[in-house]
């Protein structure tokens, strides 16, 4: 793997409020092709760690420094939670997935081969017979879709996913794996999830977020990993094949 | 017709078409984003605490429209704040300060000496006495939505659709949306002339909920808005001139008919 750094994350401490800390003195670093599956409990810190890598939450403590000096010149690619989404707001499928290319112009104006583009990805996806209608026609599975083309349209140089694998029926599901690891070969992915049963076979290595970040340099969660770093899940090992890890909540 | 056509002729007449007209392009746009949003409540509330700022301003002899300038911009400003930062119970924030403005608009009201007789006009419309200053200001303001949905179409669409994912994009959406709020607030008190702080929300609402009918994109939206806006003015302006009933009320009941012929129509067609 290539080990140039991308993004540098240096005793970030970050929360809502200096007496709220959701995460505390966090050492992470996300490496160009990196493929990094993110676990953890609810309310452990997982979104929050996303929040300040995308600049949405300024760390209380810390500094994080990307491979271009400043937030805005690392292109990131970004997949929220899909609940957080009015479906009923009229916009238009191509739309959404223009927005990605907004490039921080506030005057913005799309060319054809942006618009090709969009299809382009639509397409890929299954959904440019869709491209004109609005999104409340379609299902959550589809609109999971949509975000990811909307996500990757820039040819981001990292990838964030907050749970993609809500709302998505099984079958797009391992359509979906297969597409992050096909962009994984241009693009460095970190994926927050609570399937860990499937990422342990897709992803390279695997960080457990519980107020404290736990990097394992492996997609093998073995029991003592798990152990060690309190991370509240519970082991099935399935023979010589990654190990697979479910949630006892 | 023949009598509607020299009605024109009439100074009196001609301005408040041409106030309909303003009305309804400014009511179309700014409408359109607060029905996408959701946030009819809110400018609810923003209009009615205007009325604060009618009465105060009644009360030491200044415009009612600057004081109901200056109260609905700081409450839209307000409002805004108080979402971004979460910590309020938004729409319980929003009833106070509804109430609060209305409130402080009756006390002023009943402490200045003498009687107020545009008061109505105010609560209800009166699309009538619309004077050639307010037609500037209505134009002014025109203008500028016309320019800024113009110039930043995208940026407003996206900020209203995902405020977050636009925010990682490299925009300050927090200032776009308090700049946005600002517009809005102006929008509002600018309709009051012609609807009224009482029914000025359909405006914004009844229209949008008819463009709604024929389409689901954010422009599209904003021109059908504007075209039945202005149908439901003309007809009732010529409504309030002939049977003497505030403009604001005959609008929004014309509006209203509109929006059930056309959801019964629909809803037939759909079902044969």
């Amino acid at each position: 793997m290539d080990r140039t750094p991308i993004i540098n994350i240096k005793n970030v401490s970050a929360g809502y409020s200096p007496d709220k800390i959701i995460l505390k003195n966090i050492n992470f670093t996300v490496y160009k092709n990196d493929f990094i599956g993110i676990i953890g409990p609810n309310g452990g810190g997982k979104s929050t760690l996303l929040k300040v890598i995308l600049g949405l939450l300024k760390p209380l403590n810390g500094e994080i420094s990307y491979k271009e000096k400043s937030y805005n010149k690392v292109n990131i690619g970004y997949l929220p939670q899909i609940n957080t989404i009015d479906k009923d707001f009229p916009i238009k499928v191509i739309d959404v997935v223009l927005s990605g290319l907004m490039n921080g112009n506030p005057f913005k104006r799309f060319s054809r081969p942006e618009k090709q583009k969009a299809i382009d990805l639509l397409s890929k996806m299954g959904l440019e017979k869709y491209q004109n209608n609005p999104i409340s026609k379609l299902s959550g599975g589809q609109m999971q879709r949509v975000y990811l083309c909307r996500a990757i349209i820039n040819n981001p140089e990292l990838l964030i996913l907050d749970e993609p694998n809500t709302y998505v029926d099984k079958n797009f599901e391992k359509e979906l794996y297969q597409h992050l690891i096909e962009l994984n070969q241009k693009m460095a992915i970190l994926l927050v999830t609570h399937d860990i049963g499937t990422i342990s076979s897709v992803v390279k290595t695997i960080a457990c977020v519980n107020e404290k970040l736990h990097y394992h340099n492996s997609n093998i969660i073995s029991e003592e990993v798990l152990k060690t770093y309190n991370c509240p899940f519970e082991l099935i090992t399935h023979g010589h094949i990654p190990h697979r890890v479910l949630d006892n909540h | 017709m023949q009598e509607i056509i020299s009605l024109l002729g009439f100074s009196f007449f001609s301005n408040a078409v041409i106030a309909g007209l303003l009305t309804s392009i400014i009511a179309g746009i700014a409408g359109t984003y607060i029905v996408s949003r959701k946030i009819v409540f809110i400018s609810g509330g923003i209009t009615h605490a205007s009325f604060g700022g009618i009465g105060l301003a009644y009360f030491l002899g200044l415009n009612p429209f600057f004081g109901a300038a200056v109260f609905a911009v700081l409450s839209a400003l307000g409002i805004e704040w108080s979402t971004q930062k979460a910590q309020v119970r938004e729409d319980s924030a929003i009833a106070i300060l509804w109430s609060l403005g209305m409130a402080i608009g009756i006390i002023f009201v009943f402490l200045t000496p003498g009687y107020a007789p545009n008061l109505m006009s105010f609560l209800f419309g009166n699309i009538l006495t619309v004077t050639t200053t307010d037609i500037i200001t209505m134009l002014a303001l025109t203008v500028l939505l016309i320019a800024g949905i113009t110039l930043f179409y995208r940026l407003i669409l996206y900020i209203a659709f995902d405020q977050e994912y636009t925010k990682t994009l490299g925009f300050n959406t927090t200032i776009v949306r308090y700049i946005i709020s600002i517009i809005i607030a102006l929008s509002i008190v600018m309709s009051i002339r012609v609807a009224g702080i009482i029914l000025l929300l359909s405006l914004f609402t009844i229209p949008q909920a008819i463009a709604n009918i024929f389409t689901h994109d954010f422009k599209k939206m904003i021109f059908i808005s504007i075209a039945f806006s202005f149908l439901g003015v003309l007809t009732g302006l010529i409504g309030s001139y002939y049977f003497n009933l505030p403009s604001g009320a005959i609008i929004i009941f014309t509006l209203i008919i509109f929006w059930s012929i056309l959801k019964v129509t629909i809803k037939l067609f759909r079902t044969h």
